[in-house]
């Protein structure tokens, strides 16, 4: 059983994450998550300090309103400063994180905390962190729950918003020129990022929430080349990273996260092998499968 | 004749450094248009601003004698191709039937009409036969056509498009500029930002010629005279020594094109 809840929570942080992260990729901001998974600190350390307590509600509801705000501060640089994407992103998130290390520092004798407390769930335990109503009914792991609520909202926003996501992805421009609100669509997307980062970190630790959210859509990204094929392309291969990922752990008796992680690198290193349109391999045995020209051939 | 796009002392300023100043213009329906003028002129910065892209901090545009956002459904837009990702998992249709988004229609589903309004589109432009390819796997000229579909599909009266001709190969600036006529034939608006001082002559009916200041707007027997082309080129010497030349051939109309284009 506790297998099954583990590969389950895998799939469904793979799935929310993928989702969001084709988009990411996408609009060049694959590197959004990292920040994200750095620039909650402050939030983590000031909800700590408000609600004096390690509740996790308060320090989810912290770290994702920062998450927001990084978000704000990433486009505030990129579109106002008018620096680039990639240093946009890096200044914020170290300014973000240096913040928190400061009030951290600060408040060194009342806080015993660091990010650890919400960046490092570890996938492993999920099984332990039941969910027990009142009456003492046994409702399986808490982050089951919360992970498929936030899948729901985010199939929501991808189904729904399918075609504004698209038209403000491929070309903003176009889409403002419409009349779309390419602001709207960009923060949407932006929200749901932070939010399910934020509540992942908590499941499942930060590095298999930074690699669902990148390897999977860059996998789907060289093996087709449409964007709903690469959405589905990507959960399929989330789903299958979290179940190989799980069975590698087992195997080797090693860390879960860490596995799932690795698992999905070696996902991509085959696409990028066998692609059939870009794959390494694939273009070598296609340059020997064409016909050379018979001699006295003449271009026309 | 009543008049389709105008600007009143419009200035525009990126950092407080004027990319426009004081243009003060007004085009006619049913024409075909050039904007015209050096790198940097500001050519691109008009189209954004007639599209409501950048705000301009001075002065105002109508289109058909209203604001942009009362019109902005007979008002298409065709950007730079640089503008976006040609690697986007994207096919040639689905950037054709992008023409029929709208805004307040994002959430309900495309209909029939829209998907056969976005193929017509793309048979106008010759690409209906591409229509399942990745944008990628096009060549310039033909990334170019799936844009103009794209605003083809649109189905507006006004067309506002950014160097439709720049990297076109032969055959596509043929069928872009045939497809063009036609379109004014049929009573649309048709707006070109074109950088190409040969061909332009030959392609517009009326001229915008820009270079920060609106240096002339008119029929383009009254604007394409070798006295405001040097003014807006200013010292750009090779350009200056073929200027002469090309309001000489203009004098002399006598061309292979406007032969092939008598009608039989
Ligand atoms: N977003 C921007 N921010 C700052 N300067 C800009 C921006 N866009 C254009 N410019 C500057 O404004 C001037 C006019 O640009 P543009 O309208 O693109 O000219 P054109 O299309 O005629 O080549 C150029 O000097 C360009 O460098
Ligand atoms: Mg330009």
């Amino acid at each position: 059983m506790n297998a099954f809840w583990i590969i389950l929570t895998g799939a469904l942080v793979a799935t929310s994450c993928g989702l969001l992260g084709t988009f990411l990729i996408l609009r060049k901001m694959a590197m959004v998550g990292d920040a994200i998974s750095h620039a909650v600190l402050p939030g983590i350390v000031i909800a700590y300090l408000l609600s004096e307590s390690r509740d996790v509600l308060p320090m989810l509801i912290g770290a994702a309103a920062l998450g927001v705000l990084t978000t704000f501060m990433i486009e505030f640089l990129y579109q106002k400063a008018r620096l680039q994407i990639d240093a946009s992103i890096g200044i914020t998130f170290t300014w973000l994180f240096a913040i928190g290390i400061i009030l951290i520092s600060l408040y060194a004798g009342q806080v015993d905390l660091d990010q650890d407390c919400v960046l490092y769930g570890e996938i492993a335990y999920v099984p332990l962190d039941l969910w027990i109503t009142e009456s003492g009914r046994l409702l399986g792991p808490r982050p089951v729950w919360i992970l498929s609520g936030v899948l729901a909202l985010i199939l929501l926003i991808i189904i729904l918003g399918y075609r504004g996501l698209k038209i403000t992805t491929f070309d903003p421009e176009y889409a403002a020129a419409v009349g779309i609100s390419t602001v709207f669509w960009h923060y949407l997307l932006m929200s749901a990022v932070s939010v399910t980062t934020v509540v992942a970190f908590e499941s499942v630790g930060a590095i298999l929430v930074v690699a669902f959210l990148i390897v999977p859509p860059a996998t789907a990204y060289l093996l087709t080349e449409k964007l709903h094929n690469m959405l589905l392309l990507t959960v399929g291969l989330g789903i299958l990273t979290a179940v190989s990922g799980y069975y590698l752990a087992v195997w080797i008796d090693g860390s879960v996260a860490g596995a799932m992680a690795v698992s999905s690198g070696v996902f991509l290193l085959l696409a990028v092998l066998f692609s059939p349109s870009t794959g390494v391999l694939t273009q070598r045995f296609r340059q020997q499968a064409i016909p050379v020209p018979a001699q006295g051939y003449k271009e026309r | 004749m009543k008049t389709a796009i105008e600007t009143h002392n419009l200035t525009v300023a990126y950092n407080r450094r004027p990319v426009l100043w004081d243009i003060d213009f007004q085009i006619p329906e049913g024409q075909l248009i050039g904007v015209l003028g050096p790198n940097g002129s500001g050519k691109t910065t008009l189209l954004k601003s007639l599209m409501g892209l950048v705000q301009p901090s001075s002065g105002y545009v109508r289109l058909f004698g209203q604001s942009l956002d009362e019109v902005r459904s007979r008002i298409s837009y065709v950007p730079q191709r640089e503008s976006v990702d040609w690697d986007f998992p994207i096919s040639v249709r689905e950037v054709a039937v992008m023409g029929r988004y709208r805004k307040h229609k994002l959430l309900g589903r495309l209909n029939k009409e829209d998907h056969r309004l976005a193929d017509e589109a793309l048979e106008k432009v010759g690409m209906l036969s591409f229509a399942d390819r990745q944008i990628a796997q096009l060549s310039g000229g033909q990334q170019q056509r799936v844009f103009v579909a794209r605003a083809l599909a649109q189905q507006a009266d006004l067309y506002l498009m950014d160097e439709p001709f720049a990297g076109v190969d032969a055959a596509s600036e043929e069928a872009i500029l045939s497809l063009l006529k036609e379109m004014k034939q049929a009573g649309k608006t048709v707006l070109i930002v074109h950088h190409d001082l040969h061909t332009a002559h030959q392609f517009f009916d009326w001229m915008v010629l820009l270079n920060t200041r609106l240096i002339k707007c008119g029929p383009t027997s009254s604007v394409f005279t070798a006295d405001y082309l040097k003014q807006a080129y200013g010292g750009q010497l090779t350009i200056l020594s073929q200027v002469s030349d090309l309001v000489k051939a203009r004098d002399f109309p006598i061309r292979e094109r406007s032969f092939k284009d008598q009608p039989k």
